[in-house]
């Protein structure tokens, strides 16, 4: 009996599990993490983030071989076309992996300081990794929901993980509800692809709605002045009478209703104006380490989520769609960052500021979407690689900050960084200007594919917009630069880092700089994730 | 030896990078050794680029000393160096204006040694960088990289507004480099791509290429790259960062930045402004109109505005927008003489304002002070403070037999060619200079001792003879025999002045009388 259900689980594994393995690999190494939480002492908690960091490794592992199977043998899916291996997917999730465990690395010491030291916040780290991953892999409207769902939910725990203090108790709440609304929303707009479809599979969507844009079109002809009207009437007249009587307009509305219901419910995930309300907060509010993922993750996820979605059903190739859609999202893009680098000004927690630097960078990449050309695609997806490493590292800094006795989080607490310890400000100041876009450095090549792209689609508008806003965005990133190194510091302590910390900080500057100095593989990489 | 003549422009581009990273070694501690070995790499940094001198031919008039490799192939971007005449000489004050900048410092910095250092010897490559740069993507990472270690010397070691003066230097400059990005950008994607071929940054060919653009787009290319040089040199409506950043920077970031870093500026004009003029003569004389008007307010504005300085550097710092006016008249006449004479006014400019900040910070480190008003009669205790700084003076306003004057001539010369009201204005602004200058040496060296404490200043030492003196003998060659100088640039800005400017040649040849047979031929027809 044994032997028969280990031979179903390998010929699991062969076929349809193959498909998630690295997501069923993520989810075991949680649970484990739950069980072997209550044996250990408090003393040895880290053996939890070992283990977690242990997950990651397996999984991208994983990862590494599935890519020789696409190599091979091309992309392919499970779970009746519901869950799809592709270079998209294998992208998207060896960055989520990477962040995930950055933050188990930045982790230990904080939740050590903060006495909040417990395996269920590893094994949510996971989760939400494997929601995100979900996100990625999914080809079919209740996967992408669960694994949103599956994401938001470890989040908000995650978020409001400091018991005993007020503000991430606040936080948590805060992104719950905003959160569970926009989720709703979301779902609003996903029901009414299905209703328009009949299909929950983003292919037969697709299809149903190119169908749809036909007969759309042919109604519109059928009421032209002139003959070629006219032989279109008789012809719809013969053939599906109950046509004649749809209003055009009404046919297209509903498309374009679930559009805005689905982009509004992700710009809520990403944080774009006007749905941003609640980063400034959560990020605040959230254990720094949780920020730093929630910022980096929980973004990037919804964005492969927002570009999966944009690449198989509100795909440009229908012209009218595009322009539908263009104006809305550039709009945002445009709100986003104006808002994000003004609000960014005024900033004195680095927390705070830093989320409202998030905002401006979702409305670079939002750029990058109403370009739309294979340039475009590259520098979002090398922009979200550059994000990811960046803002992490930033965040990365702040958590170092963080010592008994002291928050780290107030732009006055970095007074004098450089004197305490010049390693940590000299990082700090790799990341500013990595964030502001200043060559030679990683986020100077996400920005400088988006302005191309906005070249070659003409858009100079757009373009001139977007430069611009480097300006303001370098002088609040620098006031954080002028409290680390040009202000004298004041009582203090040096920051000690842990060793987990320094790994964590070394890959971030290492992508950082290798990514700006030598962007030549990890510009391939961008192109490969999109089939280029 | 083979590599290095292979590789003369990377090592003299990265010998100050390696020093830099040489210095991270050193312990924080022992400030005699950071100058020890900061001055070590500035004066090799030097040495190592008194090869391209005698390597350069100045007969040929293209790039010469090529280096090319392969960077990020799948945008196209290459690590392309390689100079002409006028880079040479940008690239030859560069180094030399930096080692005498680094020695300066000896005794004016006791803080943070070695991280002053380490910025001042990026800053070197930054700068050299620039202006050895043949691929664009490589031009703007350089010409944007520099604007960090410069952010950091005004920080940290300027005076009492340094924060504001700082960073308002670098979103200034930051401003108008995005714009240019824009305009690259925009440049490399409306180059067309040969059959197979992929898309370059290669400067050479896509200012080729920019040759047969449609007039509004180069029109607009031509905005977009004018705003960052526009700024950078800086004319007239766009100077208001200048004063500030060269005001409270300490005396070797003041050197740097009116002796090279304000060329940036003038070598982009030079070397990418002028051949995206548009080929329409109405459009481009409006442009070139425009241009010309924004030097002569600078060139008098600034003037006038250093005669009401009560702050030496402050002062000085002005004068160079009055200066930069002269170079960028000189280069939008579009005559071989005033491109030449820029060209040469950038390195006089570079020579006299880095010899007057130098002085100033003489003074400075006396008095700790830079008011005009506690000075006066400074003559009496300095004598050969005094005759240097005389000639100094002389040579920044254009004394005949001084390096300005050359300069001056050969740039108002071009103008008046072009146009007799841009010459007429342009030389009231070296009445003014005159007068500004003269004055200011005049409150501050001649008449009775009036204060105290300038009773027995010591007058130069060792050191600061090794930094002035060095500039004087530049000032007295250049003004004397100034010819090695225009040979250098003679066939790249004939180049230049052909290609954008095409018509002056033909009217300069029209206008000589039609050639005499010589007699001896005369008689045998």
């Amino acid at each position: 009996m044994n032997i028969s259900i280990i031979n179903s689980i390998v010929s699991y594994l062969r076929g349809d599990g193959a498909v998630i393995l690295p997501e069923i690999e993520l989810v075991l190494f949680g649970l484990g993490i739950l069980i072997i939480d209550f044996w250990i002492e408090q003393k040895e908690k880290y053996i939890n983030a070992g283990l977690a960091l242990a997950g990651t490794l397996f999984s991208a592992f994983t990862l590494w071989r599935l890519r020789a199977a696409v190599v091979a043998r091309g992309e392919f899916s499970g779970f009746h076309d519901s869950v799809v291996v592709d270079p998209f997917f294998l992208f998207f999730s060896i960055l989520f992996l990477a962040a995930t465990a950055l933050v188990i690395l930045l982790s230990v010491k904080f939740l050590d300081i903060e006495r909040e030291q417990e395996g269920e916040y590893y094994a949510l780290l996971l989760f939400a990794c494997v929601g995100m991953m979900l996100m990625a892999s999914g080809i079919d409207l209740i996967v992408l929901f669960l694994g949103l769902e599956t994401m938001a939910l470890s989040f908000y725990v995650l978020t409001g993980f400091l018991r005993r203090e007020k503000r991430s108790n606040e936080a948590a709440l805060k992104y719950v509800l905003l959160g569970a609304f926009s989720s709703g929303i979301l779902a609003y707009g996903f029901s009414i692809l299905y209703g328009l479809s009949g299909a929950t599979n983003l292919g037969n969507i697709t299809s149903a709605l190119a169908r749809r844009e036909n007969l759309v079109h042919v109604v519109a002809l059928s009421r032209l002045p002139g003959a070629q009207g006219q032989q279109m009437h008789d012809l719809l007249a013969r053939q599906l009478p109950i046509a004649l009587n749809f209003d055009p307009l009404t046919l297209q509305l509903l498309p374009i209703l679930a559009f805005v219901l689905v982009a509004v419910g992700l710009f809520f995930k990403i944080a774009a104006v006007p749905f941003h309300q609640w980063a400034p907060d959560v990020y605040e509010g959230a254990p720094t380490p949780v920020t730093a993922y929630v910022s980096v993750a929980s973004k990037t996820a919804s964005f492969a989520l927002l570009l999966r979605l944009f690449i198989s059903v509100f795909t440009p190739a229908q012209k009218t769609s595009q322009e539908q859609w263009m104006y809305l999202i550039a709009g945002v893009a445009v709100a986003s960052l104006t808002w994000g680098n003004l609000a960014a000004l005024t900033q004195t927690n680095v927390k705070r500021l830093l989320a409202y630097s998030s905002i401006s960078h979702v409305g670079y990449i939002l750029l990058g979407l109403v370009a739309w050309n294979k340039t475009a695609f590259t520098g979002i997806a090398f922009y979200l690689l550059s994000y990811v490493f960046m803002t992490a590292g930033a965040f990365a800094v702040i958590i170092v900050l963080r010592q008994k006795g002291l928050i780290g989080e107030e732009l006055e607490d970095l007074n004098g960084l450089y004197q305490r310890s010049p390693a940590a400000a000299v990082l700090l100041l790799i990341f500013m200007l990595s964030l502001a876009g200043i060559p030679p450095t990683a986020g100077f090549m996400g920005k400088y594919f988006i302005f191309l792209s906005l070249i070659e689609t003409h858009h100079p508008v757009l373009a001139v917009f977007a430069v611009l806003y480097i300006v303001p965005a370098l002088y609040y990133y620098f006031r954080i630069v002028v409290h680390a190194w040009l202000k004298q510091p004041g009582e203090a302590p040096r920051p000690i880092m842990t060793s987990a910390q320094i790994v964590a900080l070394t890959v971030a500057v290492f992508v950082t700089l290798a990514a700006g100095l030598y962007p030549e593989p990890f510009t391939r990489l961008a192109q490969y994730a999109f089939g280029q | 030896m083979d590599f290095f003549a292979h590789h003369v422009l990377s090592v003299v581009l990265f010998t100050p990078l390696v020093g830099a990273l040489l210095l991270l070694l050193i312990p924080r501690e022992s400030e005699q050794a950071h100058k020890i070995a900061g001055n070590i790499f500035g004066v090799l940094g030097f040495l190592v680029s008194l090869p391209l001198v005698r390597w350069f031919k100045p007969e040929w008039g293209g790039f010469t000393l090529e280096e090319t490799a392969d960077w990020i192939p799948s945008i196209g971007a290459k690590y392309h160096l390689g100079i002409d005449g006028i880079s040479l000489l940008l690239v030859m004050l560069t180094t030399f204006l930096g080692m005498i900048a680094i020695l300066s410092s000896w005794s004016a910095i006791h803080q943070r040694t070695k991280e002053y250092y380490i910025l001042l010897l990026l800053l070197q490559t930054g700068m050299i960088g620039v202006f050895v740069a043949l691929d664009f993507f490589l031009f703007y990472v350089f010409w944007e990289v520099m604007l960090v270690p410069m952010y950091f010397l005004i920080g940290v070691w300027g005076s009492d507004r340094r924060l504001y003066a700082a960073i308002k230097f670098f979103l200034y400059t930051l401003a108008g480099s995005v714009v240019m990005l824009l305009a690259i950008l925009a440049l490399y994607f409306y180059a067309p791509v040969p059959a197979g071929g992929t898309r370059t940054f290669d400067v050479p060919t896509l200012l080729a290429a920019a040759q047969h653009f449609s007039d509004p787009l180069k029109v607009w290319l031509f905005w977009g790259f004018f705003f960052a040089f526009a700024i950078k040199v800086p004319m007239f409506p766009f100077h208001t960062w200048l004063p500030d950043a060269h005001t409270e920077a300490p005396t070797a970031g003041s050197v740097i930045l009116a002796g090279v870093l304000l060329k940036m500026g003038t070598y982009g004009f030079i070397r990418f402004s002028l051949p995206l003029l548009p080929a329409d003569p109405l459009l481009r004389h409006k442009i070139i109109q425009i241009v010309i008007v924004l030097s002569l307010i600078g060139i008098i504005y600034g003037a006038l505005v250093c005669l009401m300085q009560k702050d030496m550097k402050r002062l000085i710092a002005y004068s160079s927008v009055s200066h930069l006016g002269f170079c960028t008249l000189g280069i939008f006449a579009l005559t071989p003489n005033g491109l030449s004479g820029s060209v040469l006014q950038q390195i006089n400019h570079g020579i006299s304002t880095g010899a007057l900040f130098l002085i100033v910070g003489v003074l400075y480190e006396r008095r700790h002070t830079r008011l005009i008003s506690e000075f006066g009669g400074l003559a009496t205790p300095m004598p050969n403070f005094a005759a240097i700084y005389l000639i100094v003076s002389l040579s920044s306003l254009g004394m005949p037999l001084l390096n300005g004057f050359i300069g001056e001539f050969t740039i108002l010369q071009g103008a008046f060619q072009v146009s007799k009201a841009w010459a007429a204005w342009g030389s009231l602004g070296v009445v003014l200079g005159a007068a500004y200058l003269l004055w200011l040496y005049q409150r501050v060296m001649f008449g009775p001792v009036t204060q105290f404490a300038n009773e027995d200043l010591p007058d130069l030492n060792l050191r600061e003879y090794a930094t002035l003196v060095p500039l004087v003998i530049l000032a007295f060659w250049i003004g004397i025999y100034p010819k090695p100088f225009f040979t250098l640039i003679e066939k790249p800005v004939q180049k230049i002045v052909e290609q954008v400017n095409p018509g002056f040649y033909q009217a300069e040849h029209a206008k000589l009388p039609p050639p005499e047979l010589p007699a001896a031929m005369a008689e045998t027809k």
